[in-house]
């Protein structure tokens, strides 16, 4: 066994360059919320605040000037009409005119939408860049965030679950 | 002006550009005093969209939003733990540049001494062997 261990060193750089090739794989834009496991923040744009909020819900932050927002777009539309998902919309720096257009050409999803003109409302929900997503519990205490585009994969396995589904 | 000289001068100016990016004079506060504060305090927080740089010298819009904030904190009459506390409660611990010492960082902390520590005592260990 003594003999063994002129191997330990290896044995420990190995470990380490695994853990770190493991970590060259992880996307540096994915940052932990902390906002996970508290209530939803206090905020208030024209058209929704805090109160406003009902959970179980969706709060889906996105702008018309936002590429990634229509790829998703057709996800928040499937989750409102066929799974009843309440979905609460905040247009984040974006113009009240702006917002409305992008919604008149792909459909509304919102149950009720803020426009948060100069994304004031962005950074008391700690967003980094459009879209994201918060699912809140039915006490509003926000339980999952999806950073960037919702894809059909991250709405079955994080977004119903979290939701209670 | 030479050609070389106004070469020289347009690579300075493109430069320069980035430099000036960042803070513009229409976000400083009035006060001087509370407008060093909150340079200093941006020097510490992280732009959280382009990692390594503060939002200090980042002129990332959403560095902006977060100078603005910090400022308006300031303004209503924040302490700097105050203003700081702030920021991390919405964008975590992340937010700032020199990691706070928890339990979560202790390895980030501690790590690199403790493997001087172990490196040392292996030296000692393979010196007296030889002895």
């Amino acid at each position: 066994m003594r003999r063994l261990l002129f191997l330990l060193p290896l044995a420990v750089f190995a470990a380490l360059a695994a853990w770190l090739y493991i970590g060259l794989g992880g996307d540096p834009a994915r940052i932990p919320s902390p906002l996970v496991g508290r209530t939803a923040p206090a905020f208030a744009v024209d058209g929704l605040a805090t109160a406003d909020l009902e959970g179980p819900a969706l709060v889906n932050i996105f702008a018309s000037w936002c590429v990634p927002c229509r790829a998703e777009h057709p996800l928040l539309t499937h989750l409102a009409e066929k799974e009843g998902v309440a979905i609460y919309g905040i247009a984040y720096k974006d113009k009240p005119e702006n917002a409305n257009a992008f919604l008149a050409e792909l459909g509304n999803p919102y149950r009720r939408v803020g426009y948060d003109r100069d994304g004031q409302a962005g950074v008391e929900w700690g967003v980094t860049g459009v879209p994201e997503t918060f699912v809140l519990d039915a006490g509003s205490v926000v339980v999952f965030k999806h950073t960037g585009p919702l894809t059909p994969d991250t709405v079955r396995r994080d977004l119903l679950p979290a939701l209670g589904r | 002006m030479t050609r070389p000289a106004a070469i020289l001068a347009l690579l300075l100016a493109l430069l320069s550009a980035p430099a000036m990016a960042a803070l513009d004079a229409s976000e400083m506060l009035a006060d001087p005093a509370l407008e060093a504060r909150a340079r200093a305090l941006a020097k510490g927080l992280r732009c959280v969209v382009c990692q390594n740089q503060s939002i200090d010298d980042s002129g990332a819009d959403l560095a902006r939003d977060l100078r603005r904030s910090l400022r308006a904190r300031l303004l209503a009459g924040d302490s700097d733990e105050e203003a700081l506390a702030y920021l991390t409660h919405r964008y975590g611990d992340y937010v700032l540049l020199d990691p706070p010492l928890k339990p979560a960082t202790w390895a980030l902390w501690f790590a690199p001494a403790g493997f001087a520590v172990l490196a040392l005592l292996l030296v000692v260990r393979y010196f007296r062997r030889r002895e």
